[in-house]
């Protein structure tokens, strides 16, 4: 399952990377040669293994769906100083239209 | 002389009682610490070890430390200064991750380890370089530049906790928090001939520490001895309801497992650890503290986990596909970093690609590789269930009378900076650590000798939640090794 220039450059937008066209060809290699490694659990006979049931020996548990606040050491003010509506204000994009003439 | 009269020199439960009893002001303490660094040479310009400190907040927390000690609260901790991994959140230092797309970044909470530390008195006086998003094994890819080895200057401290545990080996603290994803504390360690525990995962909260493979991670510790590393885990291990996949198991005295005999505890020699093409001074290091053990009253038997030669393959699918996910928040938006692009995704794209290092990018297009359509049955459900069949290794040998296993915790010794230039080449510095992290069970490296005046590190894996035993062993050779551990 060789990767290929194309498989990189898919990946890459799923992934949201950018790559210049010599580091996309040098990323191909790279991919490669670790899969060729990777390749040998290709012959482990897993047959009946439930990949997930088992993991870390002690399985993932999970903490009940409520709880208090988690404490913030500093005011949410000082590290995100625009909010409206409840919601964080975030720098506008160049390409976007600006926030307060858009309202 | 330095600052503080040899404060530095103090174990950490020496100098706790010394400032518990009001013979040295925190400050005092502090002072030393930062002078040791200085002297040492542990910035940018020297070993590059540290990143990031603030004396005046040290101060503050110093005087913290003086005014609950003078109410008569001694915290077991108490004045001692400790070194924290730059992916550990802390509130009054920055958390970069060693990256150039966390740059500045201050959180606006501490991690549960961090506030455990402060709770019981120490005092957070730097973090420490690391390989960006803790992704490998010799602090060489740091956006902020390479660490070196106190030991060897020309040679790698090891990684990717290579700052904490570089900046135990040269004595600016005795204790130091560390990450591991696939031996990021214990192969340091062995490289800079300190402790490094990691510990089960669930056992310690990762609540602050920034995510890179959350099936995997978990904080660990660094001491300059044994004692140094369990007070360090005494205090931070236990549950967190910040964190759910903390464990709620009680935490037993990793301190009073010193001094207990060895008589029937037995200890594994996997044959998988002991390749024909292992270093042959390595092998005879190991084979010496084998020796020791046996001295101590120890059964060693010879023991087999046949999955190990899969583990690197293993690793190299879970932890990248894990990375890919939880790299996507950093995105130009919610931290750091922002570049302009072409529109919303040419923004993410300018700024992932601007802000993530060469090893970054490479793991997480690999992850995306193995997680995407067509490929996820192939690379990352075989990778998981080869992940059990190596789980099931260490649940076999633990249950069949074996308390503890002994291995080398890395194939050589401390590599010259730029020596390995392949991916996969630097991947194999981890062979022998990351089988315990895709098991979850507690593993750690103490120093067993040198070789051609490098640290050695020798490896105690045990079962899960089973830390003390682990502990017990390691003081036990420590004890006997005495000076011969460092030479």
């Amino acid at each position: 399952m060789a990767v290929t220039l194309d498989d990189v450059r898919h990946i890459a937008a799923l992934a949201r990377l950018g790559l210049t066209d010599e580091r996309a060809a040098a990323m191909v290699a790279e991919l490669n040669s670790i899969l060729e490694h990777v390749d040998v659990l290709s012959k482990v006979d897993t047959t009946g293994i439930d990949a997930f049931a088992e993991q870390g020996g002690v399985g993932t548990p999970l903490r009940a769906d409520v709880g208090p606040q988690i404490p913030l050491a500093r005011e949410r003010e000082t590290f995100a100083p625009s909010m409206r509506d409840g919601f964080f204000l975030v720098p506008r994009l160049s390409t976007h239209e600006d926030v307060d003439a858009a309202s | 002389m330095t600052i503080g009269g040899g404060l530095t020199e103090l174990s950490a439960i020496e100098l706790a009682a010394t400032v518990g009893r009001g013979d040295a002001s925190p400050r005092v303490a502090v002072d030393a610490s930062h002078a040791r660094a200085a002297e040492a040479g542990a910035w940018r310009d020297g070993l590059n070890i540290l990143l990031y400190e603030d004396r005046r907040d040290a101060h503050a927390q110093a005087d913290d430390v003086a005014a609950r000690r003078d109410a008569g609260r001694v915290g077991s901790l108490a004045g001692v200064p400790v070194v924290v991994k730059d992916n550990i959140a802390t509130t009054t230092l920055p958390t970069s991750c060693g990256s150039r797309i966390l740059e500045g970044y201050v959180s606006p909470f501490d991690a549960t380890a961090v506030r455990r530390l402060r709770d019981a008195g120490a005092i957070i006086v730097a973090k420490s370089n690391m390989d960006e998003f803790a992704m490998g094994s010799s602090t060489e890819n740091s956006a902020y530049g390479p660490a070196k080895n106190p030991v060897a200057p020309n040679r790698v401290p090891g990684g990717s906790s290579g700052g904490s545990a570089a900046s135990v080996a040269a004595g600016i603290v005795r204790i130091a928090l560390g990450s591991e994803t696939g031996g990021s504390v214990r192969q340091p360690a062995a490289f800079c001939g300190v402790v490094g525990v990691k510990p089960t995962y669930g056992r310690v909260s990762r609540y602050g520490l920034v995510a890179f493979a959350s099936s995997l991670d978990q904080i660990g510790v660094f001491g300059r001895t044994v004692d140094d590393a369990a007070l360090g885990l005494q205090t931070i291990a236990g549950l967190d309801p910040l964190d759910s996949t903390s464990a709620d198991r009680p935490v037993p005295e990793y301190r009073h497992a010193a001094g207990g005999s060895l008589t029937g505890v037995v200890i594994g020699r996997p044959r998988e650890y002991f390749p024909d093409d292992l270093d042959p001074r390595i092998r005879q290091r190991c084979d010496a503290a084998l020796d020791e053990l046996r001295s101590l009253g120890a059964e060693v038997r010879d023991v087999s986990l046949p999955h190990t030669d899969l583990a690197i393959q293993v690793y190299y699918v879970i932890a990248p596909a894990e990375a890919s996910s939880n790299l996507a928040r950093f995105d130009g938006v919610r931290y750091g970093l922002r570049m302009e692009g072409d529109g919303l995704r040419g923004m993410y794209e300018a700024t992932r690609s601007s802000g993530f290092g060469r090893e970054v990018t490479r793991r997480i297009l690999l992850g995306t590789y193995v997680l995407s359509a067509g490929y996820y049955d192939a690379y990352y459900r075989k990778a998981q269930q080869v992940r059990v069949l190596i789980a099931r290794d260490f649940e076999r040998v633990f249950n069949s009378g074996v308390h503890l296993l002994f291995t080398p915790t890395t194939p050589t010794p401390a590599f010259e900076l730029g020596a390995k230039s392949d991916p996969y080449d630097m991947y194999l510095s981890d062979i022998f650590t990351c089988t315990a992290n895709l098991a979850g069970v507690p593993a750690m490296s103490l120093p067993i000798g040198r070789v051609d005046g490098l640290p050695v590190g020798g490896q105690l894996i045990a079962a899960h939640f089973d830390e003390r035993q682990m502990f017990a062993v390691a003081y036990a050779l420590e004890r006997r090794l005495g000076a011969g551990a460092h030479r």
